[in-house]
């Protein structure tokens, strides 16, 4: 109660804030926004369709994209985890590549694929499979050896055993990892479509810019970020939750 | 097989129910020590030829866990290792599980040789090892899944055994809400889910409050003779070996050997409180302590010198 009772009171005062600024006209509205321009723009762009189709063209970019990372950087983290010859030379190269932005790989998607979808869809997987790569690696490595042993104790054998026993047991170690790889797989997707223009929430947002309209910038950003929170702060969260309480890290609230 | 449809009297150890009169000859000496008692006619369920265990072989720094252990498990027999810590019990439980191989020797089943992994002969974790995502009655059945039995008989089997083990109405949950009693015995349903011939069990009952392991050794005991298994349990513990064993079996310290193996027999149901027991397992214990001195020795030799 307390706690909402603050954030009440922060936005309050924040859009208070705004509100006075954009009243007193100290700057022209193409360089400060007033909020109920950021409203209509809001309004408009959902009334007219332009933000839902958006929306729908960058989700269905981060689905596949992001539905590649796991996979490939799944198995990629597994392989890595598996083999000390690939942990030492594939291992050591993608922590090196970690400090490459993803979007350093635009040029080289559009060489390779053109100005297509799969250009869009290559930075988006480069933004998002190290991390997922990573965290399973270490997942695996993490893993109780007892579990597998347990396993094969059991009758389960290679493919058995990786589909029933080391995948569901790395979970909550990799969990973590998928949240990070869709963090960096949603800022890979955005900066790509802000430079390379075909729909999609970063093509809205240059848009806004390229017609001076910055209350459509402000709503296109505010998009973006409840976007993201709802996925981020929703979704996993609660898959986090359900599986740290599944496994007995965390008490049941 | 259901569990309940053999029953004791059906057992084919003859040592189970030990005559009475077995236990007046010897009043005055429980146990019976019989270095070179002829094995049985029949074929043991479980040999170890020769174990030996070695590691580091290229190294300087070699060390030999395991030295020619020669030991022949009967059908039906529940057979209990003892030694001190370091003695290499539950790698020799590993080897028959395999899950880890020996450097020479063999392991036999059934005359056999024993090839890997196999769900003949599962192992009881010290850890359990129980998988957290999955619910109770999902763990018993991990072992049928894995094997390809259909939903509905895997769900009859996990049935009995859980009820077996008295966890029925806990299917639901999951392993973390459990006690560890009630987590023992989860493993123990899950492990006799794959009906196995051999039941292997690492110190099982070390970690749990002294009531709980009362109680799960009668379980255990009821459970075995119930089921007819042959069993091979190690144990730190020389009063639980006798409590439960038909024959204890004692390791040297590094490297393991054996040192001597003593028949327990005493009438069944036992007692840890019973004064037989605590007797025999006096007299192991002299044995035991020596090793147990010796490991001490390795431990903290270096700061007793100085």
């Amino acid at each position: 109660m307390k706690r909402t009772a603050r954030y009440v009171l922060f936005y309050s005062v924040l859009i208070a804030a705004w509100v006075i600024l954009a009243k007193l006209k100290v700057w022209p509205p193409y360089i400060f926004p007033t909020p109920w321009g950021v409203g209509e723009a809001l309004w408009a762009g959902f009334a007219d369709h332009s933000f839902w189709i958006a929306i729908a063209v960058s989700m269905k970019r981060m689905l596949i994209g992001y539905g590649l990372s796991v996979v490939f950087g799944m198995i990629l983290g597994l392989g890595i985890a598996n083999s000390k010859f690939l942990e030492e030379t594939v291992g050591g190269l993608l922590v090196s590549l970690q400090s490459l932005p993803s979007i350093c790989w635009l040029p080289i998607a559009v060489l390779w694929f053109g100005l297509t979808e799969k250009a869009i869809l290559f930075v988006v997987v480069m933004g998002s499979l190290l991390s997922v790569t990573i965290s399973m690696e270490t997942g695996r490595k993490q893993l109780p050896k007892i579990y597998s042993m347990a396993g094969r104790n059991l009758g389960a054998g290679g493919f058995q055993l990786l589909l029933h026993v080391t995948l569901p047991a790395s979970l909550p170690y990799i969990v973590t990892g998928l949240k990070q790889g869709w963090a960096f797989a949603w800022r890979s997707l955005i900066s790509g479509e802000m430079i390379f223009v075909s729909l999609g929430l970063g093509q809205l947002l240059m848009m806004g810019r390229d017609l001076n309209d910055m209350s459509q910038v402000i709503a296109v950003m505010i998009l973006i970020i409840a976007l993201g929170y709802i996925v981020d702060g929703l979704v996993f969260k609660t898959v986090e939750k359900r599986l740290q309480e599944r496994w007995g890290l965390a008490p049941a609230s | 097989m259901t569990p309940t449809a053999r029953n004791a009297a059906e057992a084919p150890a003859g040592h189970r129910t030990a005559s009475r009169s077995g236990l007046h000859a010897r009043a005055s000496r429980s146990l019976v020590v019989l270095p070179g008692r002829a094995p049985v006619s029949t074929t043991p369920k479980v040999s170890l030829n020769d174990i030996c265990l070695t590691y580091g072989v290229n190294t300087k720094g070699r060390l030999i866990a395991l030295d020619h252990i020669n030991l022949h498990v009967q059908p039906g027999e529940f057979l209990c290792i003892v030694g001190p810590s370091g003695c290499g019990k539950s790698t020799l439980l590993h080897l028959v599980a395999g899950l880890h191989r020996q450097t020479t020797g063999e392991v036999l089943i059934d005359g056999k040789a024993a090839q890997g992994t196999g769900t003949d002969r599962i192992l009881i974790f010290q850890e359990l090892g129980l998988f957290p995502w999955l619910t109770v009655q999902q763990n018993v059945e991990f072992g049928l899944r894995m094997a390809g039995v259909s939903k509905a008989e895997r769900e009859s089997k996990a049935a009995d055994y859980l009820r077996l083990v008295h966890l029925h109405q806990f299917r639901d949950n999951y392993i973390h809400q459990l006690s560890g009693g009630m987590r023992q015995r989860v493993a123990l349903a899950r492990a006799l889910a794959t009906e196995p011939d051999v039941l292997l069990m690492d110190e099982p009952f070390a970690a749990l409050d002294a009531q709980t392991r009362d109680l799960l050794h009668d379980e255990l005991e009821r459970i075995w003779a119930e089921t007819g298994r042959t069993i091979i349990f190690v144990t730190h513990n020389v009063r639980e070996a006798v409590r439960l064993g038909d024959r204890v079996v004692l390791l040297t310290f590094r490297p393991g050997k054996v040192k001597r193996e003593y028949h327990v027999d005493l009438p069944r149901p036992r007692h840890l409180e019973d004064v037989p027991v605590a007797t025999a397992a006096r007299e192991i214990l002299g044995e035991l302590r020596e090793e147990i001195n010796k490991s001490l020795e390795a431990e903290y030799g270096n700061e007793t010198n100085r």
